[in-house]
């Protein structure tokens, strides 16, 4: 994207595309109109039948059934105990990561010698086997849509990627699991299955891209009736484009990367980019009130949509029109904005979309301390100046950032790291021990980008820090997309960790960053972890009242002799240290089962009154049953 | 608040003396050698001055100044101006040099002074930790001007970061003094402040800085004052408050505070009284760092600091308040865990029970006897181990001459001599010189007096109480806890675990019968029970003398000035009658005492006018709570 020239003529030959494609979902929707009862989602699909679908119904063909993403994919100690990243999907894959051991042993205490290995299958005979409501099923059949009660499709199905869903995964032991997992093809089919569900009393649960981090997908072993997950993956379309409004219509199962794909084959994007958009699916970011990366430019999921389209068991809701802004009471988007599942199935969403920017450029900049760092990003918050990015990290990840860096390529490019640390360091006099750095993402057109970057440049030096160059800053992003698979790397050896986030006022974010990052290290201590964990954080979004602050943490588990609950305690024990430092329960993660024990006091009784009495109206026999939220 | 009074005191074995090495080796040397403690590690450290600017730059004190200016109509500058006035008035220069000076000039003066002072080393290494982690309050307790050096002296000897120390605004009027104590960490607050809203808001401020950045150890006396009597304090509450509010906004992980006791074997105030510069030993010693955090646990809901700006004024909630009392009063109760008693203290408590003297004999068999009482309940007492028990009686008699005297094997209270040639003095001057002598002998008892006010206030509820039903008992119990909680330090809301510990102690020593549901004397307890009970005496009957004079007097409205001279003018008439027994009658702080907590009890209501405190009493209120007090005083000996 980087070069200007390249990327105009490829959105010339997109617009070109777009309009064909344009073609064919126009004489589609006539058709639609002449012949609405006949409509048949299978012949829409063929409308386009080019798109690829990257997420098969089998998904364990191409992912990993007991850790994150793709099964191709994954970290290593090769024979001479150096780390290398496999396959060919990344910037990282077929590279070797020279000092990630020696960062892994120095900050872990964790020993390549120490194994902790998964199951390596899955054992059918751990599973339960299915519930099924023979007349469900019955019935279901009737209508041709696809469903499957094979153990792996619905062991896939019955968790997240909270670790100590993995972790049990890991030691192949299996919970309540779906009994059985249709895959709707469109919205009707979602109606079908809805209807078919209330008729017979059966308990669904909407399952997206399944990288929940909140124990949503976790089948509540208290449920007695059959349980079905309406795997969202086959709804994949982008029904139409509307270049006048800037508008997409987009089937709700389609997961991030194959939606900016086509999007970008187009010439245009929505910017929505969470982290977890390989995986993730529209869907689910309605359903949680997701946050992509870029959301300064964009927005995050709720300025992002125009309409929303929800199969519930009291029937399809959605607004009349696809008014920018409506005054029509309280906004009815906004009980489907983060219901995580617990009142329908997102079927269909209109979403605001841009054109590709014409220029990209990452950036980054190094502070002496991370104070200097919060206080430079306070100050871009108030200029109102954020970057598409701009996020800090603490002494700790800024580390960890260098473990990951591949092997230098040139003698003369590790000269020059070397000068810049020298300087860095020695020069300038800042402590290796302290310094943290900020990476930045402009986004626009040329000019604009480069005035706005020293716009940037300028108020970072105010707070003494020095530009550190784009590789800084692109690693820095990279990071975000392998640190999952770092994690299934640590778990081969001992090692366990999690991601949390949350929200905060600026004037708490220092003092929530150190006290968490305490308390963390405390109670690892008092729950008798040997070695010192891996506890850091980074400030990844800014708004102009706060902003959100994610944690890792990790430690070395041997010689416990019950890790998993060692481990629950403590993140129990960091989320009441956010809660008490004035954090919020969740920025973007949601509550799901995890983080339900503090929704009464986060929104106060009369606001779960509320939401209940909503579920109530809209589910009287609780069908959608996950029993997230509440 | 369990932490608080389970707390374990250490073996007495652990103390050292820090004089000793001064003794043999060069105090120049210690006094210049290199100084280099281990400060805080969460905040880099910053000078006095940058803390100063902090201070004025704060946005708290900026919306106070401007809140101020709107209210007076004066200028926003001018009010900037005075804040930064106070701020100069109040703050330390905490420098090295003048450190080395004092270590010099402190470690000649103890020599002369002190025979030992005695530090716990355990308790060092421990704060040693504490000061790395998180910001510490040092807790002393307050019995003497010593204490203000004292502490600073052990940090610089043990190379710990030195504290910065709350002094009380008259301490600025030493002339030299002053600039020396500044240097040295101290810094300085005036008196009655509270209605002074910017003096307390850049005083918070100065104090919250502090903590916040770690600059420094800060070290005050939560008793407020120096303890004239020698008896803990109620704490104040005001500048606990103060120190932690950085806790309860977030602004730190973390505040360990660090009680500490520091027990003298003689007052050097005393010995001033006496004419006579000679000091004994003088055991120190500190618990355990507490966490502020593990206290806090379940007691503060942090979600009402969350939903104001951090900067912004504000007015503490009921439930911090709650805890921070709690937590004051149990700090006054750990420092007392902590002390070290001294012999004398238990001969004080026995002689002052027979005015009229007791045989040696007799005195060293009650004394070893009640020795053995308080060993029994674990309380730290300095009683030399290779010396025969009648040793260690007369070299505390005669340690203690200014106040006893041994002639023809009766140990006496000494009569205080009048100026030479002074033939005929009234009865009155000699009431009040007995009283002096008395008063002196008190204040050493006073230093024990923590120890046996639980098990001595069960004793006199049992007494006192016609059932022998538990719960009949703590009724009783806690009127008189109640009623004497300005005389003695209770953690609020603790009752039932103090009757606990006095029935649990009285058991140890034989007076009761442990059983669920009733508390039986048994035959042979009478004689401790009833000298249980004679300590509490002397508070008995000036409160019931005190609520006497106020319901029998004609005066309904009188200022405080008035209040002290009407009453102790009535003991004395009293006293010269042979109605009142105990001198202690006419200790002005016991008087001060009892007004307020006729006032606590809203007997007696006080209102300002003017700059004086006004105070006008219900007679039948104060009628009321003397009848009971009445119905428990004939049973006491």
């Amino acid at each position: 994207m980087a070069s200007n020239g390249k990327s105009s003529e490829r959105q010339r030959i997109a617009q070109q595309r777009l309009r064909i494609i344009a073609g064919h979902l126009r004489k589609q929707e006539e058709l639609d109109h002449r012949d609405i009862a006949a409509q048949e989602c299978k012949a829409e699909s063929n409308s386009n039948a080019a798109t690829p679908n990257s997420m098969p119904r089998k998904r364990q063909e191409i992912m990993k059934w007991n850790g994150w993403g793709y099964s191709d994919s994954r970290f290593l100690f090769n024979k001479k105990g150096q780390a290398e990243f496999t396959g060919k999907r990344y910037r990282l894959s077929g590279l070797i990561l020279p000092s990630l051991k020696d960062w892994f042993e120095g900050t872990f205490g964790a020993n390549l010698q120490h194994k902790s290995p998964a199951t390596p299958a899955i054992n059918a005979s751990a599973v339960h086997p299915p519930n099924l409501s023979e007349s469900f099923v019955e019935e279901l059949k009737a209508t041709g849509i696809p469903f499957s009660h094979d153990t792996e499709d619905r062991v896939f199905r019955a968790h997240g990627h909270c670790l100590h869903e993995i972790f049990a995964l890991r030691e192949g032991r299996f919970g309540r699991c779906p009994d059985m997992v249709v895959w709707p093809n469109c919205h009707n089919d979602v109606v079908k299955i809805v209807e078919l569900a209330c008729k017979h009393n059966v308990c669904l649960m909407p399952y997206g891209g399944g990288t929940s981090v909140s124990s949503a997908l976790e089948c509540p072993p208290e449920e007695k009736r059959s349980i079905v997950s309406l795997d969202t993956s086959q709804m994949n379309r982008i029904l139409w484009i509307d270049e006048k409004n800037l508008t997409a219509h987009v089937e709700a199962g389609i997961i991030g990367q194959d939606l900016e794909r086509l999007l970008n084959e187009s010439g245009y994007c929505t910017g929505h980019e969470p982290d977890s958009m390989e995986f993730s699916s529209l869907g689910g970011w309605v359903a949680t009130r997701a946050s992509g990366m870029k959301k300064n430019i964009y927005g995050n999921i709720e300025d992002l949509v125009v309409h929303i389209k929800m199969v519930t068991p009291r029937g399809v809701i959605e607004k009349s029109c696809q008014g920018p802004r409506m005054s029509t009471g309280p906004d009815v988007h906004h009980f489907i904005l983060g219901s995580e599942g617990t009142l329908g199935v997102v079927t269909e969403v209109t979403m605001k979309i841009r054109p590709v920017p014409e220029y990209q450029k990452y950036g980054s900049v190094v502070f002496p301390n991370f104070q200097a760092g919060v206080a430079c990003l306070r100050e871009v918050a108030k200029q109102r100046c954020a970057p598409a990015s701009i996020r800090l990290m603490d002494n700790e990840q800024f580390q960890f950032g260098h473990a990951l860096k591949p092997q230098e390529s040139s003698i003369f490019t590790s000269f020059v790291e070397g000068l810049k640390k020298f300087y860095i360091t020695k020069f300038k006099g800042f402590d290796p021990h302290q310094l943290c750095v900020a990476t930045l993402l402009f986004e626009g057109d040329r000019e604009k980008v480069l005035q706005h970057e020293k716009q940037v440049y300028d108020i970072a030096a105010k707070f003494g820090g020095l530009a550190a160059g784009e590789d800084n800053g692109q690693r820095g992003y990279m990071l975000t997309f392998v640190i999952a698979y770092l994690r299934d790397l640590g778990m081969e050896y001992y090692v366990i960790g999690e991601s949390f986030e949350t929200s905060v006022p600026w004037d708490r974010v220092l003092d929530l960053c150190r006290n968490v990052k305490e308390r963390i290290i405390r109670e690892c201590k008092d729950k008798g972890v040997q070695f010192a964990p891996l506890s850091t954080c980074r400030v990844t979004q800014t708004y102009d009242a706060g902003a959100c602050v994610y944690f890792y943490f990790a430690f070395n588990y041997r010689g416990l002799s019950d890790p998993l609950s060692v481990y629950l305690q403590v993140e129990h024990a960091a989320r009441e240290e956010i809660l008490a430092n004035g954090g919020s329960l969740s920025h973007h993660h949601g509550v799901g089962k995890l983080r339900k024990e503090w929704m009464r006091e986060t929104i106060s009784d009369v606001g779960v009154g509320m939401l209940k009495s909503v579920k109530e109206y809209v589910d009287p026999d609780n069908i959608f049953g996950n029993r997230n939220l509440l | 608040m369990e932490t608080l009074c389970t707390e374990k005191t250490p073996e007495p074995g652990a103390f050292l003396d820090i004089l000793e090495e001064r003794r043999r080796t060069s105090d120049i040397s210690h006094a210049l050698r290199t100084f280099s403690p281990q400060p805080y590690k969460g905040h880099p450290p910053i000078t006095a001055s940058a803390l100063n600017q902090a201070v004025l730059d704060s946005q708290h004190l900026h919306s106070i100044v401007e809140e101020i200016a709107t209210e007076s109509g004066e200028p926003v500058e001018v009010i900037r101006e005075k804040a930064s006035g106070i701020l100069n008035e109040m703050s330390h220069n905490l420098q090295l040099s003048s450190i080395r000076l004092l270590g010099y000039t402190l470690s000649k003066v103890f020599k002369r002074a002190f025979h030992t002072v005695l530090v716990n080393e355990d308790g060092l290494n421990q704060l040693r930790q504490a000061i790395q982690e998180h910001p510490v309050i040092l807790l002393p307790n307050h019995r003497s001007y010593m204490d203000f050096l004292v502490l600073s002296y052990i940090m610089f000897t043990y190379d710990l970061s030195m504290p910065v120390i709350a002094a009380g605004i008259a301490l600025m009027d030493m002339m030299f003094f002053a600039p020396l104590l500044r240097r040295s960490g101290a810094f300085f607050i005036r008196r009655a402040i509270r209605a002074d809203k910017l003096y307390w808001a850049v005083l918070s401020e100065y104090v919250r800085t502090i903590v916040r950045t770690g600059y420094a150890p800060v070290e005050f006396y939560i008793e407020g004052y120096r303890s004239r009597t020698l008896k803990s304090l109620n704490p104040k509450l005001g500048m606990i408050h103060m120190v932690l509010e950085p806790f309860f906004n977030g602004e730190v992980d973390d505040i360990s505070l660090v009680p500490i006791s520091i027990s003298y074997d003689r007052v050097i105030e005393e010995s001033l009284l006496a004419h006579e510069l000679l000091g004994f030993p003088k055991p120190k010693e500190s618990t355990m760092p507490i966490s502020v955090r593990e206290l806090a646990k379940g007691r503060i809901n942090f979600s009402q600091h969350n939903q104001v700006p951090r900067e912004m004024p504000q007015n503490p909630s009921e439930e911090t308040q709650e805890f921070v009392s709690v937590m004051g009063h149990g700090v006054v109760r750990l420092q007392e865990r902590g002390m070290v008693i001294s012999p004398w203290s238990l001969m004080a408590t026995i002689l002052l029970q027979s005015p009229e003297g007791l045989g040696l004999d007799t005195l060293t068999q009650r004394t070893t006897w009640l020795r053995d009482i308080v060993l029994d309940w674990d309380i730290v007492l300095d009683w030399p181990a290779q010396v025969s028990d009648e040793e260690v009686i007369s070299s505390n008699i005669s340690r203690h001459r200014s106040m006893v005297c041994c002639e023809g094997g009766r140990v006496l209270l000494i009569e205080e001599q009048g100026p030479d040639g002074e033939e005929s003095i009234t009865p009155e001057t000699a009431v009040f010189r007995r009283a002096s002598i008395m008063l002196m002998c008190v204040s050493y008892r006073n230093q024990a007096l923590h120890i046996f006010v639980r098990p001595a206030l069960v004793a006199l509820a049992i007494a006192t109480t016609s059932s022998t039903k538990k719960e009949d008992v703590f009724t009783h119990f806690k009127f008189l806890q109640e009623l004497f909680s300005n005389e003695f330090v209770f953690v609020p809301g603790m009752a039932t675990e103090d009757f606990k510990e006095g029935c649990s102690l009285l058991v140890k020593c034989g007076v009761l019968q442990a059983s669920d549901q009733e508390l039986v004397v048994i035959e042979h307890g009478t004689d401790t029970a009833s000298f249980l009970r004679a300590i509490l005496q002397p508070f008995l009957e000036t409160y019931q003398v005190v609520f006497r004079h106020m319901t029998e007097d004609g005066v309904v409205v009188f200022a405080e000035k008035q209040y002290i001279p009407a009453v102790r003018s009535y003991c004395l008439k009293l006293i010269l009658a042979g109605e009142l027994q105990t001198y202690e009658a006419l200790s002005s702080d016991m008087q001060k005492n009892v007004l307020y907590t006729l006032v606590r009890m809203t007997a007696v209501t006080k209102t300002k006018v003017g700059d004086q405190n006004e105070f006008r009493v219900d007679k039948a209120a104060i009628q009321r709570i003397a009848d009971i007090l009445g119905s428990i005083g004939s049973h006491v000996v």
